[in-house]
């Protein structure tokens, strides 16, 4: 009962929630396409910095950064002082960081608690 | 196909009784049928069982079990919401087989949500949608409730009438969080129903690692024990912290509990992580005549109010009642066998305590005392400003899924404290300490020499 997307000419596996399930298969195609599913139009800079970090973390620890290290760091990444805030996470992905970024990003779903 | 079936459904007729001593006949008696004793090897008789398109009504002699009894079941009420959605029943077939192979059927997490909104919808979906296509998708909306859970019927009538549109009509109300929860809707439905949520002036409430929806007691509404208005309190704080509500940014979840006094009906010094319970720091008010009243109509004060107070700091002399206050650990059984002769005193406010939980992670803890007294008094800035250096500390040092009770385990309460600018007192200690072998240290102070 696999589910999938097609991209160019590329099927790929995704979950329910419409996660891609195998790291390798991610491509800055389908980060463009995965970004319309999660209400992004279109992938500016600022979503790339946040997009890029979440894959650099993820491949140095494999586990998805903690919040409020995302939000010191983008603001680094950004050239600001301070983090951004949370809610200018939410502008950026309109479905949060979990569920938006992280998709986008090609990361695997995090296991949220209820 | 049709013969054998026949023969499944008849099954062996027994009958049996229950415990009022009618005699109840049972059809279909799933251990006695030797064709559906064994579903769980063989696909097609599963199949067959559970997919009952053309069977209206489901057949769940487990789930029956469930209705015996004097108390209101959960089956009966699904039974009634299958009638008219597919949902429902294909959710009673699911429970039905959960029961019958003794294993869950929702498939672990799930990640939906609204748009803008991090928290508030949880994902759920079945692992056997092929058996029930219906239960495919079965997310649930947490809706976040009223304070003190005070509706109008137009209010409950306005919920119900949006579920009934997106969802499966299903509700719990409440859960324990104490939102009005929302049980089952496909991911398409979530955004309409946020929408028409959002237009009646309703609005979700937590999930996942955020502050979740901060809930109280009924309070001075209904009660006359209340130290301070939890019901303005919940409110307050809940629009106060609407980023902290909807989009999770803590390390784990975070819940507030408003109990009015130490009756603690909402059992906030268990089921939150700052519990907030009212309570006075004068005397215990007497109404002497009152007492006077309550010994003519027969109550034995000796036997069921003085005995039973736990520091023994009540006296009866000559029909007046004396309580020694300073005794006094506010355990509420004198108040609560005599309402009308006692009452919480004047000066009133609330104890602070921190750090209760449930066993997820880490085991269960029950809140200890932070803040002995505090005025809790509009517009509750000096709380605020406490929980905003607590967030900081707990952002700054807890780890990944570590609530603050276990991050003061980990810490120390002594700097917990430290860090969150608050003077140690004698009742933040929760239990004497029970290690024998105690190091102190001797603290030099700069300069100082030392002397032997």
């Amino acid at each position: 009962m696999s589910e999938h997307i097609e991209v160019g000419n590329k099927k790929i596996d995704v979950d329910e929630d419409g996660f891609i399930q195998k790291w390798e298969d991610w491509s800055k195609d389908i980060a463009d396409y995965l970004a319309k599913t999660e209400g992004v139009n279109e992938m500016s800079k600022e979503h790339w910095v946040v997009v890029n970090y979440l894959r650099e973390y993820y491949t140095q620890y494999k586990i998805a950064p903690m919040i409020r290290l995302l939000l010191k760091e983008t603001g680094k990444r950004l050239g600001q002082e301070k983090a951004v805030s949370n809610k200018y996470l939410y502008e950026l992905f309109p479905s949060g960081p979990a569920k938006g970024a992280c998709k986008i990003a090609g990361l695997p779903k995090p296991t949220g608690c209820v | 196909m049709k013969g054998r079936k026949d023969i499944a459904w008849k099954g062996v007729r027994k009958q049996r009784i229950d415990q009022w001593g009618h005699i109840k006949p049972i059809e279909n008696d799933f251990l006695l049928n030797p064709l559906l004793l064994d579903i769980r090897g063989s696909g097609i008789e599963r199949k067959e069982y559970y997919m009952a398109d053309e069977i209206k009504k489901r057949k769940t002699p487990l789930l029956d079990e469930l209705e015996e009894g004097p108390w209101p079941s959960f089956v009966t009420d699904l039974k009634k919401m299958a009638e008219k959605k597919p949902k429902a029943n294909d959710l009673l077939g699911q429970l039905e087989l959960s029961y019958k192979e003794k294993k869950g059927h929702w498939k672990h997490g799930g990640l939906v949500g609204v748009a803008g909104y991090g928290g508030g919808v949880i994902g759920r979906y079945s692992d056997s949608s092929e058996l029930f296509p219906n239960v495919k998708a079965f997310h649930t909306c947490r809706v976040n409730q009223t304070s003190g859970w005070f509706y109008t019927t137009e209010a409950l009538r306005e919920l119900c009438d949006i579920w009934d549109k997106h969802g499966s009509g299903l509700t719990n109300v409440h859960g324990s969080t104490g939102d009005f929860v929302f049980l089952g809707a496909d991911t398409d439905a979530l955004e309409p129903c946020f929408s028409d949520l959002t237009k009646a002036g309703w609005d979700l409430g937590g999930s996942g690692s955020d502050m979740r929806t901060p809930s109280c007691c009924n309070g001075p509404a209904r009660c006359e024990f209340a130290c301070y208005d939890t019901l303005d309190m919940t409110y307050d704080i809940t629009m106060t912290y609407q980023d902290e509500l909807h989009r999770p940014a803590f390390v784990y979840k975070w819940k507030f509990k408003m109990a009015g006094c130490p009756n603690d009906c909402v059992a906030s010094i268990a089921r939150s992580d700052l519990a907030v319970i009212g309570t006075w720091r004068d005397n215990i008010r007497i109404d002497q005549s009152a007492v006077k009243e309550y010994l003519d109509k027969g109550l034995n004060i000796t036997s069921d109010v003085i005995m039973k107070c736990p520091k023994q700091c009540i006296s009866l002399d000559r029909n007046e009642l004396r309580i020694n206050n300073e005794d006094c650990v506010k355990c509420m059984h004198c108040l609560n066998v005599m309402p009308k002769a006692l009452r919480p005193g004047k000066d009133k406010g609330a104890t602070i305590l921190i750090g209760g939980k449930a066993p997820i992670m880490e085991g269960a803890l029950l809140s200890s005392v932070l803040v002995p007294f505090m005025k809790i008094e509009k517009p509750y800035t000096e709380f605020k400003d406490l929980i905003e250096r607590i967030w900081e500390f707990w952002d700054e040092h807890g780890v990944s899924r570590e609530r603050i009770g276990e991050c003061i385990q980990r810490v120390g309460m002594g700097n917990f404290v430290e860090a969150i600018g608050l003077e140690p007192l004698p009742e933040m200690v929760s239990s004497p300490r029970d290690n024998p072998y105690i190091f102190y240290e001797e603290y030099l102070e700069e300069g100082e020499e030392e002397e032997e």
